[in-house]
């Protein structure tokens, strides 16, 4: 018995020596920081965190690999508590949410059941699912089961559906995911991400300039969340009451039930939602991310330049806007008229973007008051150049600078500002009784319809090809013939005529016939010998398309002479998806980048060089991703027809009636109302990249 | 066993009497570490490591302190705390001297400090009365018999995830079945040696 004391107290005895004998001799040193950081953490070792237990999770964070934030139970105060140990800002990470980006669920018309299978991981590895799509959802819920948070249902849709309020980003359903459906991000990888070919998107969203999410925004239309339609537009377009008035929708161009059907009318359904929430007297709250720190310089306050202040604000940066005119907008505010895009309205959406922490300075141009060597001495990291296309081409004719002859950007601008800014009736611009616009293009129309609300008795467009040729927006070339204006086609001025004092008097012009089709696809307007026409008028805008003003490059002493410049006056970015100059730092996007093109493509080019300024500026490559989409369609997702489409009407634009509108500058086009809205909401297919939503079955 | 060969006994304690399948010991580690490849594998080298350590250090607390003391009833608790100790120290050592390898066996080490299956071969070691070399190879066969047991027994875990399985039956049931088939498999090994 004492020997069997002995024996076990020995052992015991030799155990623990050596043992303690051994943490001396073997003990590695660890960083007294992570017994102190894991005393914050909830101890759980949930691994929800992506790291194997709390212990792992402290590590990561004391070598500066996880935020302090990491861990998914512990609160905000515990993260606070890790931070100060860590001596960093607690809210440098942003939350991550988990986000579905399939629209498919129970569309998929041929589908496995099997007893017993029901993981969509062993289906996609068995027979690869539902065969509707190769990229969609299975709805299986392998990760509504995987979610530990209850934030995740089956939706009635058939696909998962995310409680925001419950996720906290531990991308556990985004790890168990075969078909990578969801995805975790943060609010800030959701803005920089670009659409893709293998992203799960309808035509609508492939086409629109701006990448918004169409279908995502349509159905919270339909059911009644019109915020959170204003939320998903904001991803991708700061300018949705404007764009919502303006854009001539490329987007419904690819609807699918536009093959069937009338296009689902999409954009009215975004100006319903933009007129909401500005109707509603309250601005919704836009989440913008942590400071980061980096100055940006945006030169040029129209909508490419609001659009990337806007993403690189949202980003975290901070922007300066520098603009040459006493407001901001642009061209949207001094090249649109008050008709198609009241001031008020405009002024709203702006003060919403500068209300997110953007500076504005006014009155300054860029090569005028200041260059882009002083902006980088003043400490700013990047610039981004969104001077617009404000320099109107010229007819190279005769008699073109005679008294009575203007041209179509300045003749509008001219107006807006004294309309904006003055108002006095004796310093009101020129407005002839017999007036004529040579072009085709919106800014053509924007000036007859100007004219006409001016009180010109008679206006009348020259244009040398036909109106099936004209480049203007469907819409505005019909209103403007309602409105009484006269059309002149296949006509080719030649020569303007004036009298001794100056003034002009006449146009005279060439008869024209269509001949072999150009570059461009349209016909080429071929001149007829001897048809000399002469017209008599009193007032000539040329409207003959317009092209950026670079004159800064010459005025500017530093840094500017290496800026290229193509020989159409824009500047030179050879990607036009990173709109990278040949500055590095200086990128460019919008009319200045391309020329004068619609709103809504310099809001999405001003979203994409804001891509590009976060890159460079946060030290990483300023690269465009291989699998980018840009301006084409995913080839699978374009069809020839398109089955069980019941045909229904298109919800007609409510417009002011012709004699109200041509007295006055009230905006012409209405907004729809809600009934309205929720029928074109329902008209939607809610195209997902393959399937849709069929109207009969 | 003691009168064998060094292969008969490797022959032995890998398929005839392998302590998963044949001796119906370590059932948890078996059950708990097969569902996913890796783990099964990184599980099957933790017990090879620690498996011949502790054939080796009990064999020698009992032939040098438990039998000419006549301690022998001693045996169960003395080869627990001796095995328990050896794995702390282990992976102490590890995590200073090899840390690639502690990455490797880290997180499966603690899991066998008081594994039966570890315990289980020891005693066996010790009643077939096998010399100091022979119990060294008896502890690595065992240890090899517990590997391949696993890591075969993973491998149809892996692909019984794509089966159609009665709900009822789903997860530990249907493990325990196939257990039950892979033993009755490997029974066809008796009478080998």
């Amino acid at each position: 018995m004492v020997t069997a004391l002995l024996f076990m107290l020995g052992l015991g005895a030799a155990c623990g020596i050596m043992l303690s004998v051994a943490s001396k001799v073997f003990y590695v040193y660890e960083d007294p920081r992570i017994a102190e950081v894991e005393a914050f953490m909830a101890g759980a070792n949930c691994g929800g965190c992506g790291y194997t237990g709390c212990s792992a999770a402290a590590v990561a964070v004391v070598a500066g690999e996880a935020p302090p934030s990491v861990c998914i139970v512990a609160d905000a105060e515990a993260a606070g508590n890790i931070a100060a140990i860590m001596g960093v800002d607690p809210g440098t990470a942003e939350p991550l949410l988990s986000y579905n980006t399939c629209r498919g669920g129970d569309r998929a018309p041929d589908k496995y059941y099997y007893m017993g299978i029901n993981s969509c991981q062993a289906l996609a590895t068995l027979y690869g699912g539902k065969r509707e799509c190769p990229v969609g959802c299975l709805g299986l819920g392998d990760c509504v089961r995987a979610c530990a948070f209850d934030a995740l249902k089956m939706g009635p849709h058939g696909y998962p559906v995310v409680d925001e309020v419950k996720c906290v980003g531990c991308g556990a359903c985004e790890r168990v995911c075969p078909k990578d459906i969801m995805e975790i991000k943060t609010m800030s990888q959701k803005l920089l991400h670009l659409n893709q070919y293998d992203d799960r998107i309808a035509p609508c969203q492939q086409t629109c300039p701006a990448e918004i999410d169409i279908p995502r925004y349509i159905y919270q239309i339909k059911s009644g969340d019109y915020e959170g339609a204003v939320n998903t537009i904001r991803e991708r377009n700061p300018l949705l009451l404007s764009c919502g008035r303006v854009c001539p929708h490329p987007c419904e161009n690819k609807c699918r039930r536009g093959i069937e059907d009338e296009p689902v009318s999409i954009n009215q359904l975004k100006r319903f939602v933009a007129d909401y929430e500005m109707n509603s007297g309250r601005r919704l709250p836009v989440s913008v991310a942590p400071s980061t720190g980096k100055k940006v310089a945006v030169i040029g306050g129209g909508p490419a330049g609001l659009s990337c202040a806007f993403f690189l604000r949202r980003l975290g940066h901070d922007v300066t806007i520098f603009d040459a005119n006493p407001k901001l907008g642009g061209m949207i505010r001094y090249g649109i008229p008050e008709y198609r895009l009241p001031k008020e309205v405009l002024a709203w959406e702006i003060q919403g973007i500068l209300d997110l922490g953007i500076d504005h300075k006014p009155n300054v141009m860029l090569g005028r008051d200041f260059d882009i060597g002083a902006l980088m001495a003043a400490g700013y990291d990047s610039v981004f150049l969104g001077i617009g296309a404000w320099k109107d081409y010229t007819l190279r004719v005769e008699g073109e600078n005679l008294e009575g002859c203007y041209t179509g950007i300045n003749f509008l601008t001219n107006f807006a500002l004294w309309q904006q800014e003055d108002g006095n009736e004796d310093r009101r611009p020129y407005v002839g009784n017999k007036c004529v616009v040579i072009g085709g293009g919106n800014t053509a129309i924007d000036c007859v319809r100007t004219l006409i609300r001016l009180g010109a008795e008679e206006v009348s467009i020259v244009y040398r090809r036909t109106r099936k040729e004209m480049p203007a927006n469907e819409v505005e070339i019909v209103a403007a013939e309602h409105e009484g204006v006269k059309f002149t086609f296949l006509a080719a001025p030649t020569r303007v005529i004036g009298d001794e004092d100056g003034n002009v008097t006449g146009l005279e012009y060439l008869k024209m016939e269509l001949g072999e089709p150009d570059a461009s696809g349209r016909r080429r307007p071929v001149p007829i010998e001897g048809s000399e026409t002469v017209m008599e008028i009193d007032m000539l805008i040329t409207a003959i398309g317009q092209g950026p003003d670079v004159f800064f490059k010459d005025e500017s002493k530093r840094l500017d002479e290496d800026l290229n410049i193509t020989r159409w006056n824009t500047i030179d970015s050879e990607d036009p998806v990173a709109l990278q100059s040949s500055i590095p730092y200086i990128f460019t996007g919008g009319d200045a980048a391309t020329g004068a093109d619609l709103v809504v493509s310099a809001i999405g080019a001003g979203r994409r060089a804001a891509r590009s300024i976060h890159l460079y500026i946060t030290g990483e490559e300023v690269k465009t991703p291989e699998k980018t989409l840009f301006t084409n369609n995913i080839p699978v997702s374009i069809f020839e027809s398109v089955e069980g489409i019941e045909k229904s009407a298109r919800t007609k634009m409510p417009e002011l009636p012709v004699e109200d509108r041509i007295k006055s500058f009230v905006e012409a086009d209405l907004v729809i109302s809600e009934e309205e809205a929720l029928y074109e909401s329902n008209r939607c297919l809610q195209c997902c990249l393959t399937c849709y939503n069929k109207d009969v079955a | 066993m003691s009168e064998m060969g060094y292969f008969s006994i490797i022959i032995s304690t890998i398929f005839v009497n392998n302590i998963l399948l044949a001796k119906f010991l370590g059932n948890c580690p078996f059950l708990g570490t097969s569902k996913k490849m890796e783990t099964a594998v990184g599980m099957a080298m933790a017990v090879v490591f620690v498996l011949v350590m502790a054939g080796a250090i009990t064999w020698v607390i009992y032939h040098v302190f438990l039998v000419p003391f006549d301690l022998v009833y001693l045996r169960t608790i003395a080869f627990i705390l001796v095995i328990a100790s050896l794995v702390q120290f282990v992976e102490l050592f590890l995590k200073k001297s090899i840390p690639a390898l502690y990455a490797g066996l880290g997180i499966f080490l603690p899991l066998i400090t008081t594994n039966c299956a570890v315990l289980g071969a020891c005693v066996i070691n010790i009643d077939e009365e096998l010399s100091f070399i022979k119990s060294l190879v008896s502890s690595f066969g065992f240890a090899v018999g517990f590997g391949l047991a696993l890591v075969l027994f993973a491998g149809v875990r892996e692909r019984i995830l794509l089966a159609r399985v009665p709900k009822p039956l789903q997860d530990t049931s249907i493990g325990l079945v196939t257990a039950g088939i892979i033993a009755l498999a490997f029974f066809s090994f008796k009478g080998m040696v």
